[in-house]
């Protein structure tokens, strides 16, 4: 006789497991009083001049490092090392995106208490980072002036998973006709009220702006909201 | 295409709860929010083959969509937006950044046997 299947209540939460690293990476962060932010784009947007510029900038007055997650190669970690900064690369060979036991691995025989600030460069995806915690205070999406102002209605997930959007290349943008109010619409849609800023790595323009909203992270912990 | 990822925790979900029961699963159920960023139509083959060679080898994965639901402001009520992209209240129209569903992604039930 054939024994009848029965129906039984899980109710399991998938990403369990990431989500435990990550409350204990944010614990531990918390703890050293670190504040940590990453940030996500699709590939060639310019997250690695950005970081490049942000750490040259906090660097030496105020310690910031960084992890930087690619597919392959060393290149960005070489890259943002000129900066003095202590940096780490995380490879994940075929994995489309950080997850939080990747960053836990990445800071072993780090003191994170001697940082202010840390940074995760995810690998360039607008997709598959959404889903996983790392553990950040604050997370930055960003897009480019030459990738077109509807970027945000094409990946409404991870606009609406992030703290802040960040529009970069702001030195393109005549050349690219980027439409500043449409773009900025767009990211509204998709997470109403997200604060917006406009940058450029090559100029400057903007980092002043960037840079305090960094540094108010600190006054905000220390205030304890 | 973190769908395998994906897949591969459902999987470790489901056989522990088989283990702890001490059944076979048949079929795994999921919900997955318009916000999870899980697409279930990539979902069920990265399933396939996360399962092939294990105990859940032949069972199948049921993945029930779940839309975003937000609250409005404005009517002061719980309302479901047609799509995740825009996130303003389909009766009123007032932006709603309050989101009470649409980001979930849980296993959440099995269909067993007795083994």
């Amino acid at each position: 006789m054939k024994r009848e299947p029965r129906l039984v209540e899980v109710r399991q939460n998938i990403l369990k497991r990431n989500d435990i690293v990550a409350r204990e990476m944010r614990q531990r962060f918390r703890e050293s009083g670190v504040e940590v932010i990453s940030l996500v784009s699709s590939p060639g947007s310019g997250k690695t001049a950005f970081l490049e510029r942000t750490l040259a900038e906090l660097n030496p007055g105020h310690r910031a490092g960084a992890l930087v997650g690619d597919l392959a190669t060393e290149n960005d970690a070489r890259r943002l090392a000129r900066s003095g900064a202590r940096v780490e690369q995380i490879n994940t060979g075929t994995v489309c995106h950080l997850d939080a036991e990747m960053v836990r691995k990445a800071l072993e025989g780090w003191n994170v208490a001697e940082l202010e600030f840390l940074f995760i460069e995810n690998v360039g995806n607008l997709v598959c980072p959404a889903a996983y915690d790392l553990g950040e205070d604050l997370r930055v999406v960003m897009m480019s002036v030459t990738e077109g102002e509807d970027k945000p209605l094409k990946y409404p997930t991870i606009f609406n998973g992030a703290d802040l959007a960040v529009i970069t290349k702001a030195d393109l943008a005549r050349a690219a006709e980027f439409d500043w109010d449409a773009a900025i619409a767009n990211i509204n849609a998709v997470r109403p009220g997200m604060p917006v800023l406009r940058v450029s790595a090559k100029t400057g323009e903007g980092f002043a702006e960037w840079l305090k909203t960094v540094l108010e992270l600190r006054g905000r912990e220390r205030s304890g909201e | 295409m973190h769908e395998l990822s994906i897949a591969m925790s459902i999987a470790e979900v489901a056989e522990e709860e088989s283990a702890r029961r001490g059944v076979r699963v048949i079929a795994v159920r999921v919900k997955a929010g318009a916000l999870s960023g899980v697409v279930a139509g990539a979902l069920v083959p990265a399933y396939e083959m996360a399962v092939a060679g294990t105990p859940l080898e032949n069972s199948r994965l049921v993945v029930e969509e779940a839309p975003v639901v937000v609250f409005c402001p404005g009517c002061n009520e719980e309302r479901t937006c047609e799509s995740p992209v825009y996130l303003c209240c389909p009766v009123c129209g007032a932006p709603t950044p309050e989101i009470r569903q649409g980001r979930e992604l849980e296993v959440t039930a099995l269909e067993v046997e007795e083994q």
